[in-house]
């Protein structure tokens, strides 16, 4: 009965809490010019996919006049529509990133309808004309820098087999395998990959086994397309394997294995958009680049790559830099089952809306994707 | 929380100067109010113990908890909307309960639930919205009921653990989702997020007026209630706990033990299916990998911090809604990760089961005959 007699005391204090708690909240809330929320699907220190925008989120603390409320492992039900609310109602936020793919459809488009003077800023590039103006999604070319680590990786293999671990056969995500084998055969025209698909974005038991299965064939680099790239670049790297790493840098999780990575640059992205606002400037609804724009960036060389290597992917990340750009879906391009996907003379540059709808591995991958 | 807190003082003031008929009569429901009370305040004691290693101030843990769950309007709306689907799928375990197996795939249920409600609604796209949600609740509770009633089968008939076999029926639940979600049933358009078509606006079943909180909330008071009555007034209940007591006995005095447990199941898994198409109707408005979002598994905390008795599966579960609204707070203001709040309720789930070793020893509350 003790702990009853401690919880009545905390309850007077509480309550006393309670009064100067709220007169303190309000003061605080008017303290702050801006208060921006950052929603996350996973934990933020997975380095992957949540740590690319924690990052993101890191550089807006850094910027005066600003607060950041996060929040981590907010599922894609109504519970991210109650978290976007609790951030307006309870911490005064007017600006928000719900930062997963899933969030958008219903949950995304119905707060922003409920809030419509507040600004969403969603991460998947899935605004269409039909969604509420105050809202926006962007999203970034990252087979761009996936095409890069792909010639670094061509390079480095000793046996011409790579490996890929893959969450689901999905347009985004076919993209980058595609992009990671064509950047490949570009320096290595013998070079294949090998891709398993885990089912989920988050497998950890999966993404090991797929690895190990991978090594054990003899793939000597690695990379993936899954929400946590850690269990992948460890293993391998444990196996003696090289990596290229996803979403974040994780050469500090295997710093000889590390080869490079296709990374998301939030951290220059979201100080921008912030400045935008600022300056009562329109941020478009549709935000969409890649290396040239500063969305996507490549993680530095590891030690393992070769002069030769880097040479060849400084020129073309050059050329993605350039004016004129480069395209990486060039025809002609044959699938992995031996039919014309792009014809020879069709280039599909990185806006070309036909890709959003890759169905397809091409030629060099082995895997299917159903 | 503060409420709870309350009670068992209350209680503990009242108790001693009652007479002894007083205590014999009502010293089992005092019992069952003070000692999940008392393991409630131990859990959360010991979670700001653990808390102020982190240099966090528990007081402040406190107060954002009861700011985050009960504080405001907004808060309640937050705890009741989270709390609606726990109260059904707590009923999944808590109903097989009274015939003393352990079923723990409400989750499956709650799947093949929403799976059935929305394949009847994207079958009928001519009907009035009020057809296409009755058949969505039907198919709900006739998908997620037979789900179950497969686990409470095989045990009947098969000798198979009835808890091993509806956790593995989760698994296969969840990979018939998403083969028909990836496949047969998927919404060409939905590229990047396989999903299902949608039921459209005017079949979802919307908001209880002048809240946010959707209807699943009141199918579930209703759900909670009625199973209540079930299992306490009438015949058919007190038969389920008299075989849930002995199933020898049972036999003996002749009840017809297999069409209890299966009858029992496939209340469960209804339940949890009706759960799933709420999760439909009223949040998701299609089918797709979003909807395992976990709520059988805490369901299945609520039930046993319930003790498996209907009517106290609601408080407990507005309790549970509760500390996952107060999680997102604790997150922002104190920068405590999310685990935090798994790390609370596992805590309390400890102090509650091993709280029951007190039923009965406590000398005060046993009176004197």
């Amino acid at each position: 009965m003790d702990f009853g007699k401690i919880s009545r005391r905390h309850l007077l204090q509480g309550s006393a809490a309670l009064t100067l708690g709220s007169a303190l909240g309000i003061r605080s809330a008017a303290a702050a010019d801006t208060t921006i929320g950052f929603i996350y699907v996973g934990s933020r220190d997975d380095y992957g996919y949540n740590q690319a925008h924690a990052q993101g989120a890191a550089a807006l603390k850094k910027m005066p006049g600003l607060k950041v409320v996060e929040e981590e492992k907010v599922p894609e039900t109504d519970a991210v529509e109650k978290t976007i609310e609790s951030m307006i109602n309870l911490d005064g936020a007017s600006l928000l990133f719900p930062t997963s793919f899933g969030y958008y459809n219903p949950h995304v488009i119905k707060m922003a309808k409920k809030f419509s003077k507040l600004r969403f800023e969603h991460c998947g590039g899935l605004w269409s004309d039909k969604d509420p103006t105050n809202a926006g999604s962007y999203f970034g070319y990252i087979d761009e820098a996936q095409y890069i680590s792909g010639i670094v990786a061509g390079y480095s293999t000793k046996s011409g087999k790579l490996g890929f671990v893959a969450a689901k056969p999905i347009p985004q995500v076919l993209r980058n395998i595609n992009a990671f084998t064509l950047g490949a055969r570009l320096a290595n025209p013998k070079a294949t990959t090998q891709v398993i698909f885990t089912g989920d974005w988050s497998m950890p038991v999966k993404e090991a086994e797929a690895t190990n299965s991978l090594i054990d064939q003899g793939v000597d680099v690695l990379t993936c397309h899954v929400d946590g790239p850690k269990t992948m670049v460890e293993n391998a790297a444990r196996r003696g394997a090289m990596v290229c790493g996803y979403h974040v840098n994780q050469s500090p999780l295997a710093p000889k294995a590390y080869l490079t990575g296709a990374e998301w640059n939030w951290e220059a992205l979201y100080p921008k958009f912030v400045k935008m606002i600022a300056a009562g400037e329109t941020i478009p609804n549709f935000y969409r680049g890649g290396l040239k724009e500063e969305i996507v960036k490549c993680s530095p060389y590891g030690e393992a790559v070769s002069a030769e290597a880097r040479k060849h992917a400084d020129e073309v990340k050059a050329k993605f830099l350039s004016a004129e750009g480069y395209t990486i879906f060039k025809g002609p391009i044959m699938d992995n089952k031996g039919k014309a996907v792009i014809t020879a003379g069709t280039d599909r540059g990185q806006k070309d809306p036909e890709l959003e709808k890759m169905d397809y591995l091409v030629e060099g991958v082995i895997g299917a994707t159903s | 929380m503060t409420a709870d807190t309350a009670d068992p003082d209350a209680a503990v003031g009242v108790a001693p100067a009652a007479d002894a008929g007083f205590l014999q009569r009502y010293g089992a429901t005092i019992e069952y109010i003070l000692i999940p009370g008392a393991a409630l305040v131990g859990a959360l004691a010991v979670f700001g113990i653990f808390v102020a290693l982190f240099g966090k101030n528990p007081l402040d843990l406190y107060f954002y908890m009861y700011q985050g769950a009960f504080g405001t309007w907004f808060s309640w709306q937050n705890t009741l909307t989270r709390a609606a689907p726990l109260i059904l799928t707590a009923l999944c375990t808590a109903l097989p309960a009274q015939l003393g197996m352990v079923i723990i795939g409400g989750e499956g249920a709650l799947l093949i639930g929403a799976l059935s409600a929305t394949s009847v609604a994207l079958a009928m796209p001519w009907a009035p919205p009020l057809v296409v949600q009755a058949a969505m609740v039907c198919a709900g509770v006739i998908g997620g009921g037979l789900w179950i009633t497969l686990s409470g089968a095989l045990r009947q008939y098969r000798g198979v653990n009835e808890t091993i076999s509806s956790l593995l029926l989760v698994y296969i639940g969840l990979a018939v989702l998403n083969h028909l979600v990836e496949g047969l049933m998927r919404d060409p358009a939905s590229l990047n997020k396989p999903s299902t078509r949608e039921i459209g606006a005017a079949n979802m079943i919307g908001s209880i007026p002048g809240t946010d909180v959707h209807w699943g909330l009141v199918f579930g008071l209703v759900a909670a209630l009625a199973s209540y009555i079930l299992i306490y007034h009438t015949v058919f209940g007190f038969a389920a706990r008299v075989a849930g007591g002995n199933i020898r006995a049972a036999k003996i005095v002749g009840l017809g033990v297999s069409k209890l447990i299966l009858t029992i199941c496939f209340l469960a898994g209804g339940a949890a299916g009706l759960a799933g198409m709420i999760e439909v109707a009223a949040v998701q408005g299609r089918t797709n990998a979003n909807l395992a979002a976990g709520y059988g598994f805490t369901g299945i905390l609520v039930a046993f911090l319930a003790r498996h008795n209907p009517l106290a599966i609601i408080p407990v579960a507005i309790l549970l809604g509760g500390i996952s609204a107060s999680g997102g707070l604790l997150q922002r203001r104190l920068g405590l990760p999310d685990a935090s709040v798994l790390v609370l309720q596992g805590i309390i789930f400890v102090f509650v089961l091993a709280s029951d070793a007190l039923y009965g020893r406590i000398g005060f509350l046993k009176g004197k005959s």
